[in-house]
């Protein structure tokens, strides 16, 4: 085939491709209505347990033809009661298991929890300990970006997506590995700083992943960013302006991608974020494809963020010096009689909070992620309450996709990027 | 944050409408007459608090009124927080929601599931709210699982009904 008749061949099958719209569907439903018929509805139950729900989530989806009328989602499936749980246990214990809330960002669950207590005790953290949290935060940051990449892109048909952005997963995994034992749920983070220092030769491998990172992420835009079949899912489709996502209390990239440059990180820099110099993407129209784009280039701001956080992370210890709260060091335990005392009494009954009850906020990589803690004195929580970005996220989800095509419905979805775990809890 | 100033300023504003004034660890808080919550959110929400961060439920057992449900505003363009409170007792657990658009002012939309979960894990009912049912538990599930003096595990395992304690548990 010459290079015209290529080009006219792909121009006809553009000109096809393009009359497709909602226009017939409409047409259709206009005749049914003056024909005396009403325009025929389809309930279809998706999920809970579907690959494109990514977790279990149910819809309860109300269909006219193609089309999606109106959702009702459905949750609870995986509710185990963890803010029962808290209330409980003593607050060093709290931190493993709400870590569990949300599976993809773990570090922020307990930064949102530590954040809280540490306010309620007035506990100051020592500035490496704040470095190493921001370090950690901001690759669980990139880590949770790339499974919404990687799952996303395999809801829009592109599978080898999900290969190569688990590839990098596994590295940060590996990094986390090094620093706590643990590759998801590492209880790293403490009331007061970091449970321990990172060990030799954590820093090389960092930084190695850290300059590595960029051009993989080069590497997906490569696939990704001017794909005609990405761009044809993405641009325009199911976009919402800024002032119905406030009235719904969304946030995060969500937010952003509609224009709005609402991050915590800047507006109101809690651990530190304050010494580093970063940006905060934005969208224009708030479709899908601005979804996309602002979440692909958080990635290169958290690399950035990394980086910085490495370079300057200043000496000194990384938990605070309050016996009260922190651990003795364990060499003074064959030692020190009241080092002994304060093991034994943090192990066993832990650290007493001062009543009263403080709302930490902290902007997750899905948005506003905020923790409620109500102290009753004792050295349980009286109440522990997660504010999570994706369950207050997904009421914005029926705004988003009704109207569209079921299809481009997965997509809204993959681009809200709910985890169930967060939003059950 | 107000200043503990400022907050006794919103305060003297809204009247007899506020309880009391809490200035705690550099947050400001208002207690204040579950009467008047949509009157109290409006006036805040007219003073650049626009933004509802988050709703969710409190028990203050043993006390009395025992439940609480706090309400987080912010405002986006000061960066500044302030938190709204009201405690109902325990025998007549209802409040006004303030999801729905009302004479007293706009809703919240965002409101809408947060208050189901209250209304799921505590048993305030919210009046008028367009959608009021359970929303993490099953349907036909019994009892307010985040109140204090709910007990603690015994959930039965489905199809065993092995589990000797709690509520649901087939003896």
């Amino acid at each position: 085939m010459n290079s015209t008749e290529e080009s006219r061949a792909r121009s006809e099958y553009r000109r096809r491709e393009e009359s497709i719209t909602l226009s017939a569907v409409e047409e259709q439903i206009e005749d049914a209505r003056a024909t005396g018929g009403g325009p025929e509805l389809l309930t279809l139950n998706f999920g809970p347990h579907h690959p494109a729900t990514h977790g279990v989530l149910r819809l309860l989806v109300n269909l006219q033809g193609e089309v999606v009328r109106d959702i009702k989602p459905i949750i609870g499936y995986v509710h185990t009661g963890i803010e029962k749980t808290a209330e409980d246990k003593s607050y060093w214990k709290v931190i493993p298991v709400i870590e569990r809330m949300d599976y993809l960002s773990y570090y922020f669950n307990s930064m949102a929890f530590v954040g809280a207590v540490e306010t309620l005790l007035e506990v100051e953290v020592p500035k490496r300990a704040q470095y190493l949290r921001v370090i950690h935060m901001e690759l669980n940051r990139i880590m949770s970006h790339l499974v919404w990449l990687g799952t996303s892109a395999l809801d829009l048909g592109a599978i080898s997506m999900l290969w190569y952005c688990f590839r990098e997963r596994e590295r940060i995994c590996d990094l986390f590995e090094m620093s706590s034992g643990q590759r998801m749920h590492t209880r790293y983070f403490q009331v007061g700083g970091v449970i321990e220092d990172i060990p030799v030769g954590f820093a090389a491998k960092l930084a190695e992943f850290v300059a590595e990172m960029p051009g993989r992420a080069d590497q997906y835009k490569a696939l990704l960013h001017r794909n005609e079949i990405v761009l044809n899912r993405l641009r325009g489709v199911c976009p919402l302006d800024t002032d119905t996502l406030l009235g719904l209390g969304v946030t995060g990239p969500l937010l952003r991608a509609s224009g709005n440059p609402w991050d915590l990180r800047k507006a109101a820099p809690y651990c530190s974020y304050g010494d580093f110099d970063f940006k905060i993407p934005v969208g224009t129209v708030g479709d899908n494809y601005d979804r996309y784009a602002v979440r692909m280039a958080e990635i290169y701001e958290s690399v950035k963020i990394i980086e910085q956080a490495l370079a300057g992370l200043p000496e000194g210890p990384v938990m605070t010096s309050d016996r009260k709260v922190a651990l003795p060091p364990r060499h003074e335990l064959a030692t020190s009689m009241e080092a002994l005392i304060h093991h034994f009494k943090l192990v066993t009954e832990g650290f007493r909070v001062p009543p009263g009850e403080v709302y930490n906020p902290i902007e997750g990589p899905r948005g506003e992620l905020g923790c409620f803690v109500r102290s009753d004195g004792s050295s349980k929580p009286a109440r522990v309450h997660m504010r999570d970005p994706s369950f207050v996220n997904l009421q914005a989800f029926s705004h988003i996709a009704e109207g569209s095509y079921i299809a481009d419905m997965i997509a809204a979805l993959a681009m809200l990027d709910p985890v169930l775990g967060g939003i059950d809890r | 944050m107000p200043d503990a100033t400022g907050l006794e300023l919103i305060g003297q504003e809204l009247g007899d409408a506020v309880l009391e004034t809490v200035f705690f660890r550099d947050r400001a808080t208002l207690l204040i007459d579950p009467q008047s919550i949509r009157s109290v959110l409006a006036h805040l929400r007219g003073k650049g608090y626009t933004f509802m961060a988050s709703v969710h439920g409190v028990d203050y057992y043993p006390e009395e009124p025992r439940l609480g449900v706090v309400y987080e505003l912010l405002d986006m363009g000061r960066v500044d927080r302030i938190t709204v409170k009201l405690r109902v007792p325990s025998d007549a657990p209802e409040v006004d929601s303030v999801t729905p658009d009302t004479p007293q002012g706009a809703g919240w939309p965002t409101c809408d599931h947060q208050e189901r979960e209250v209304y799921d894990m505590f048993g305030v009912v919210f009046r008028g709210h367009p959608d009021l049912r359970r929303i993490l538990m099953p349907e036909d599930y019994e009892g307010h699982p985040q109140r204090r003096d709910f007990p603690l595990g015994g959930e039965p395992v489905i199809f065993t009904y092995n589990e000797p304690h709690g509520p649901r548990s087939q003896r």
